[in-house]
Protein backbone atom coordinates (compact mmCIF):
# COMPACT_ATOMS: atom_id res chain seq x y z
CA UNK A 1 0.00 0.00 0.00
CA UNK A 2 2.71 2.43 0.99
CA UNK A 3 4.63 1.38 -2.09
CA UNK A 4 1.57 2.12 -4.23
CA UNK A 5 1.02 5.57 -2.82
CA UNK A 6 4.72 6.28 -3.19
CA UNK A 7 4.67 5.23 -6.81
CA UNK A 8 1.52 7.32 -7.26
CA UNK A 9 3.25 10.41 -5.90
CA UNK A 10 6.30 9.62 -7.97
CA UNK A 11 4.07 9.29 -10.99
CA UNK A 12 2.53 12.71 -10.42
CA UNK A 13 6.00 14.20 -10.10
CA UNK A 14 7.36 12.74 -13.28
CA UNK A 15 4.35 13.22 -15.48
CA UNK A 16 5.19 12.35 -19.05
CA UNK A 17 8.06 9.98 -18.44
CA UNK A 18 6.17 7.49 -20.53
CA UNK A 19 4.62 8.29 -23.86
CA UNK A 20 0.86 8.19 -24.15
CA UNK A 21 -1.14 9.91 -21.50
CA UNK A 22 -3.87 10.72 -23.94
CA UNK A 23 -7.51 11.37 -23.27
CA UNK A 24 -10.53 10.65 -25.44
CA UNK A 25 -11.03 14.38 -25.89
CA UNK A 26 -7.39 14.86 -26.92
CA UNK A 27 -7.53 12.09 -29.53
CA UNK A 28 -10.84 13.39 -30.95
CA UNK A 29 -9.50 16.97 -31.13
CA UNK A 30 -6.44 15.72 -32.98
CA UNK A 31 -8.54 13.58 -35.30
CA UNK A 32 -10.99 16.35 -36.24
CA UNK A 33 -8.16 18.85 -36.80
CA UNK A 34 -6.34 16.27 -38.95
CA UNK A 35 -9.44 15.59 -41.07
CA UNK A 36 -9.86 19.32 -41.73
CA UNK A 37 -6.15 19.81 -42.42
CA UNK A 38 -6.16 16.83 -44.82
CA UNK A 39 -9.34 17.86 -46.63
CA UNK A 40 -8.18 21.42 -47.39
CA UNK A 41 -5.03 20.55 -49.42
CA UNK A 42 -6.81 17.76 -51.35
CA UNK A 43 -9.64 20.19 -52.14
CA UNK A 44 -7.20 22.91 -53.19
CA UNK A 45 -5.46 20.61 -55.68
CA UNK A 46 -8.35 18.42 -56.90
CA UNK A 47 -10.79 21.29 -57.45
CA UNK A 48 -8.07 23.65 -58.68
CA UNK A 49 -9.40 26.40 -56.44
CA UNK A 50 -6.55 28.88 -56.79
CA UNK A 51 -5.16 30.36 -60.00
CA UNK A 52 -1.59 30.51 -58.72
CA UNK A 53 0.22 27.16 -58.59
CA UNK A 54 2.91 28.63 -56.37
CA UNK A 55 0.38 29.81 -53.78
CA UNK A 56 -1.35 26.40 -53.83
CA UNK A 57 2.00 24.63 -53.34
CA UNK A 58 2.96 26.90 -50.44
CA UNK A 59 -0.45 26.37 -48.82
CA UNK A 60 -0.28 22.56 -49.25
CA UNK A 61 3.16 22.38 -47.63
CA UNK A 62 2.23 24.89 -44.91
CA UNK A 63 -0.93 22.99 -43.96
CA UNK A 64 1.14 19.77 -44.02
CA UNK A 65 3.54 21.23 -41.44
CA UNK A 66 0.61 22.32 -39.24
CA UNK A 67 -0.88 18.82 -39.45
CA UNK A 68 2.45 17.26 -38.46
CA UNK A 69 2.45 19.52 -35.38
CA UNK A 70 -1.15 18.47 -34.58
CA UNK A 71 -0.13 14.79 -34.79
CA UNK A 72 2.88 15.35 -32.56
CA UNK A 73 0.87 17.11 -29.88
CA UNK A 74 -2.37 15.08 -29.85
CA UNK A 75 -1.24 11.61 -31.01
CA UNK A 76 2.44 11.36 -30.00
CA UNK A 77 1.81 13.42 -26.81
CA UNK A 78 5.00 15.39 -27.29
CA UNK A 79 5.76 17.93 -24.61
CA UNK A 80 8.95 19.72 -23.65
CA UNK A 81 9.13 17.93 -20.29
CA UNK A 82 8.89 14.28 -21.38
CA UNK A 83 11.98 12.22 -20.47
CA UNK A 84 13.52 15.28 -18.85
CA UNK A 85 13.52 17.16 -22.15
CA UNK A 86 15.55 14.57 -24.05
CA UNK A 87 12.83 13.68 -26.56
CA UNK A 88 12.58 17.35 -27.50
CA UNK A 89 16.37 17.61 -27.76
CA UNK A 90 16.47 14.55 -30.05
CA UNK A 91 13.64 16.02 -32.12
CA UNK A 92 15.34 19.40 -32.53
CA UNK A 93 18.62 17.72 -33.48
CA UNK A 94 16.80 15.58 -36.05
CA UNK A 95 14.96 18.59 -37.49
CA UNK A 96 18.27 20.44 -37.94
CA UNK A 97 19.80 17.45 -39.79
CA UNK A 98 16.63 17.01 -41.87
CA UNK A 99 16.68 20.72 -42.73
CA UNK A 100 20.32 20.57 -43.81
CA UNK A 101 19.78 17.39 -45.85
CA UNK A 102 16.64 18.66 -47.61
CA UNK A 103 17.61 22.29 -48.20
CA UNK A 104 21.21 21.40 -49.05
CA UNK A 105 20.28 18.66 -51.56
CA UNK A 106 17.67 20.75 -53.32
CA UNK A 107 19.90 23.82 -53.43
CA UNK A 108 23.04 22.06 -54.67
CA UNK A 109 21.24 19.89 -57.20
CA UNK A 110 19.28 22.86 -58.52
CA UNK A 111 22.51 24.71 -59.23
CA UNK A 112 24.05 21.61 -60.81
CA UNK A 113 21.01 21.30 -63.05
CA UNK A 114 21.26 24.95 -64.01
CA UNK A 115 24.93 24.49 -64.95
CA UNK A 116 24.29 21.33 -66.96
CA UNK A 117 22.31 23.22 -69.61
CA UNK A 118 23.51 22.42 -73.14
CA UNK A 119 26.42 24.63 -74.08
CA UNK A 120 26.17 27.14 -76.89
CA UNK A 121 28.84 27.61 -79.58
CA UNK A 122 29.91 30.80 -77.82
CA UNK A 123 30.45 28.95 -74.53
CA UNK A 124 32.39 26.19 -76.30
CA UNK A 125 34.80 28.76 -77.76
CA UNK A 126 35.43 30.25 -74.35
CA UNK A 127 36.23 26.91 -72.77
CA UNK A 128 39.76 26.83 -71.34
CA UNK B 1 44.05 23.15 6.02
CA UNK B 2 41.33 25.73 5.97
CA UNK B 3 40.23 24.53 2.54
CA UNK B 4 39.60 21.00 3.76
CA UNK B 5 37.65 22.39 6.70
CA UNK B 6 35.38 24.25 4.36
CA UNK B 7 34.81 21.07 2.41
CA UNK B 8 33.88 19.20 5.53
CA UNK B 9 31.51 21.81 6.90
CA UNK B 10 29.71 22.69 3.68
CA UNK B 11 28.87 19.44 1.98
CA UNK B 12 29.26 20.04 -1.73
CA UNK B 13 25.94 19.89 -3.55
CA UNK B 14 26.22 18.11 -6.84
CA UNK B 15 23.96 18.53 -9.82
CA UNK B 16 22.45 15.09 -9.23
CA UNK B 17 20.44 16.10 -6.17
CA UNK B 18 17.29 17.37 -7.88
CA UNK B 19 17.61 15.37 -11.05
CA UNK B 20 14.83 12.95 -11.80
CA UNK B 21 16.08 9.92 -13.64
CA UNK B 22 13.43 8.08 -15.62
CA UNK B 23 13.35 4.52 -14.37
CA UNK B 24 12.46 3.20 -17.79
CA UNK B 25 14.39 4.54 -20.74
CA UNK B 26 12.80 2.30 -23.37
CA UNK B 27 10.57 5.12 -24.56
CA UNK B 28 13.49 7.49 -25.05
CA UNK B 29 15.47 4.81 -26.85
CA UNK B 30 12.56 4.06 -29.12
CA UNK B 31 12.09 7.76 -29.79
CA UNK B 32 15.73 8.01 -30.87
CA UNK B 33 15.19 5.05 -33.21
CA UNK B 34 12.20 6.90 -34.70
CA UNK B 35 14.33 10.01 -35.18
CA UNK B 36 16.94 7.95 -37.05
CA UNK B 37 14.13 6.53 -39.18
CA UNK B 38 13.11 10.13 -39.78
CA UNK B 39 16.57 10.74 -41.28
CA UNK B 40 16.10 7.81 -43.69
CA UNK B 41 12.86 9.34 -44.88
CA UNK B 42 14.44 12.81 -45.08
CA UNK B 43 17.08 11.43 -47.46
CA UNK B 44 14.41 9.72 -49.56
CA UNK B 45 12.33 12.92 -49.64
CA UNK B 46 15.41 14.88 -50.70
CA UNK B 47 16.07 12.31 -53.47
CA UNK B 48 12.51 12.66 -54.67
CA UNK B 49 12.80 16.43 -54.47
CA UNK B 50 15.82 16.29 -56.78
CA UNK B 51 14.61 13.58 -59.21
CA UNK B 52 10.85 14.17 -58.99
CA UNK B 53 10.70 16.24 -62.20
CA UNK B 54 12.92 14.00 -64.33
CA UNK B 55 10.31 12.13 -66.35
CA UNK B 56 12.66 10.90 -69.14
CA UNK B 57 9.88 11.75 -71.63
CA UNK B 58 7.68 9.34 -69.68
CA UNK B 59 4.45 9.86 -67.75
CA UNK B 60 4.20 12.70 -65.21
CA UNK B 61 2.42 12.55 -61.83
CA UNK B 62 -0.66 14.23 -63.33
CA UNK B 63 -0.94 11.35 -65.84
CA UNK B 64 -0.46 8.61 -63.27
CA UNK B 65 -1.84 9.48 -59.84
CA UNK B 66 -5.46 8.99 -58.87
CA UNK B 67 -5.90 11.53 -56.07
CA UNK B 68 -9.23 9.99 -55.05
CA UNK B 69 -7.40 6.75 -54.24
CA UNK B 70 -4.71 8.67 -52.34
CA UNK B 71 -7.37 10.52 -50.33
CA UNK B 72 -8.98 7.16 -49.49
CA UNK B 73 -5.61 5.79 -48.34
CA UNK B 74 -4.96 8.90 -46.27
CA UNK B 75 -8.32 8.41 -44.58
CA UNK B 76 -7.46 4.75 -43.86
CA UNK B 77 -4.19 5.68 -42.17
CA UNK B 78 -5.75 8.54 -40.20
CA UNK B 79 -8.58 6.27 -39.01
CA UNK B 80 -6.05 3.61 -37.99
CA UNK B 81 -4.23 6.28 -35.96
CA UNK B 82 -7.34 7.26 -34.01
CA UNK B 83 -8.40 3.63 -33.43
CA UNK B 84 -4.90 2.88 -32.10
CA UNK B 85 -5.44 5.84 -29.77
CA UNK B 86 -8.66 4.24 -28.57
CA UNK B 87 -6.80 0.97 -28.00
CA UNK B 88 -4.30 2.85 -25.83
CA UNK B 89 -7.12 4.44 -23.81
CA UNK B 90 -8.65 0.99 -23.21
CA UNK B 91 -5.21 -0.31 -22.23
CA UNK B 92 -4.88 2.42 -19.61
CA UNK B 93 -8.30 1.39 -18.25
CA UNK B 94 -7.00 -2.19 -18.12
CA UNK B 95 -9.72 -3.54 -20.41
CA UNK B 96 -8.08 -6.39 -22.28
CA UNK B 97 -10.92 -7.36 -24.61
CA UNK B 98 -11.68 -3.78 -25.73
CA UNK B 99 -7.95 -3.18 -26.33
CA UNK B 100 -7.80 -6.25 -28.55
CA UNK B 101 -10.90 -5.17 -30.49
CA UNK B 102 -9.49 -1.69 -31.21
CA UNK B 103 -6.12 -3.20 -32.14
CA UNK B 104 -7.91 -5.51 -34.58
CA UNK B 105 -9.76 -2.53 -36.11
CA UNK B 106 -6.42 -0.70 -36.44
CA UNK B 107 -4.92 -3.75 -38.14
CA UNK B 108 -7.81 -3.88 -40.62
CA UNK B 109 -7.34 -0.22 -41.55
CA UNK B 110 -3.60 -0.81 -41.92
CA UNK B 111 -4.19 -3.86 -44.12
CA UNK B 112 -6.67 -1.88 -46.28
CA UNK B 113 -4.04 0.83 -46.71
CA UNK B 114 -1.49 -1.76 -47.81
CA UNK B 115 -3.96 -3.46 -50.16
CA UNK B 116 -4.79 -0.16 -51.90
CA UNK B 117 -1.11 0.76 -52.14
CA UNK B 118 -0.21 -2.61 -53.66
CA UNK B 119 -3.10 -2.21 -56.12
CA UNK B 120 -1.76 1.23 -57.06
CA UNK B 121 1.80 -0.09 -57.56
CA UNK B 122 0.53 -3.06 -59.58
CA UNK B 123 -1.57 -0.74 -61.73
CA UNK B 124 1.40 1.60 -62.35
CA UNK B 125 3.71 -1.26 -63.32
CA UNK B 126 1.09 -2.71 -65.69
CA UNK B 127 0.80 0.71 -67.34
CA UNK B 128 4.52 0.59 -68.04
CA UNK B 129 5.27 3.11 -65.29
CA UNK B 130 7.42 0.82 -63.16
CA UNK B 131 10.43 1.91 -61.11
CA UNK B 132 12.71 1.48 -64.14
CA UNK B 133 10.80 3.91 -66.37
CA UNK B 134 12.28 7.22 -65.17
CA UNK B 135 14.20 8.82 -62.32
CA UNK B 136 10.92 10.25 -61.05
CA UNK B 137 9.35 6.79 -60.82
CA UNK B 138 12.48 5.25 -59.24
CA UNK B 139 12.46 7.79 -56.43
CA UNK B 140 8.66 7.55 -56.11
CA UNK B 141 8.69 3.78 -55.69
CA UNK B 142 11.61 3.95 -53.25
CA UNK B 143 10.02 6.58 -51.02
CA UNK B 144 6.43 5.30 -51.03
CA UNK B 145 7.63 1.69 -50.98
CA UNK B 146 9.79 2.30 -47.90
CA UNK B 147 6.80 3.82 -46.13
CA UNK B 148 4.66 0.85 -47.20
CA UNK B 149 7.33 -1.54 -45.91
CA UNK B 150 7.20 0.23 -42.53
CA UNK B 151 3.41 -0.16 -42.44
CA UNK B 152 3.83 -3.85 -43.32
CA UNK B 153 6.21 -4.44 -40.44
CA UNK B 154 3.99 -2.35 -38.16
CA UNK B 155 1.06 -4.61 -39.05
CA UNK B 156 3.11 -7.75 -38.36
CA UNK B 157 4.17 -6.23 -35.01
CA UNK B 158 0.52 -5.39 -34.27
CA UNK B 159 -0.61 -8.98 -34.90
CA UNK B 160 2.26 -10.30 -32.75
CA UNK B 161 1.28 -7.98 -29.89
CA UNK B 162 -2.39 -8.97 -30.19
CA UNK B 163 -1.35 -12.60 -29.68
CA UNK B 164 0.89 -11.60 -26.75
CA UNK B 165 -1.88 -9.60 -25.08
CA UNK B 166 -4.36 -12.39 -25.77
CA UNK B 167 -2.08 -14.96 -24.13
CA UNK B 168 -0.48 -13.02 -21.27
CA UNK B 169 -2.85 -10.10 -20.75
CA UNK B 170 -1.96 -6.44 -20.22
CA UNK B 171 1.25 -7.07 -18.31
CA UNK B 172 3.72 -4.19 -17.80
CA UNK B 173 5.90 -5.64 -20.59
CA UNK B 174 2.99 -5.76 -23.01
CA UNK B 175 1.94 -2.23 -22.07
CA UNK B 176 5.45 -1.01 -22.82
CA UNK B 177 5.43 -2.81 -26.18
CA UNK B 178 2.02 -1.39 -27.04
CA UNK B 179 3.31 2.11 -26.24
CA UNK B 180 6.31 1.63 -28.54
CA UNK B 181 4.07 0.42 -31.35
CA UNK B 182 1.78 3.39 -30.67
CA UNK B 183 4.68 5.77 -31.29
CA UNK B 184 5.73 3.81 -34.39
CA UNK B 185 2.21 3.83 -35.82
CA UNK B 186 1.58 7.55 -35.25
CA UNK B 187 5.05 8.27 -36.65
CA UNK B 188 4.14 6.46 -39.89
CA UNK B 189 1.05 8.63 -40.15
CA UNK B 190 3.24 11.72 -39.74
CA UNK B 191 5.51 10.51 -42.58
CA UNK B 192 2.42 9.89 -44.73
CA UNK B 193 1.44 13.57 -44.33
CA UNK B 194 4.74 14.42 -46.03
CA UNK B 195 4.16 11.78 -48.73
CA UNK B 196 0.68 12.89 -49.76
CA UNK B 197 1.53 16.61 -49.57
CA UNK B 198 4.93 16.56 -51.23
CA UNK B 199 4.78 13.58 -53.60
CA UNK B 200 1.15 13.29 -54.63
CA UNK B 201 -0.42 16.76 -54.30
CA UNK B 202 2.59 18.82 -55.38
CA UNK B 203 3.37 16.22 -58.07
CA UNK B 204 -0.09 16.48 -59.62
CA UNK B 205 0.05 20.25 -59.28
CA UNK B 206 3.13 20.16 -61.55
Amino acid sequence: MSHESASEAHHAHSHGHEAGHGSFKGYMTGFILSVILTAIPFWLVMAGVLESKLLTAVLVMGIGVVQILVHMIYFLHMNPRSEGGWTLMALIFTLIIVGIALAGSLWVMHHLNANMMPMTQEMMKNMP
Amino acid sequence: MSATQVQETEKPQFYLTEEHHPENSTMLGFWIYLMSDCLIFAVLFATHGVLGRSYAAGPSPADLFDLGLVAFNTAMLLLSSITYGFAMLQMERGAKMETLVWLAVTGLFGATFLGVELYEFHHLILEGAGPTRSAFLSSFFTLVGTHGLHVTFGTIWLITLMMQVGKHGLTPENRRRLMCLSMFWHFLDVIWIGVFSFVYLLGVLG
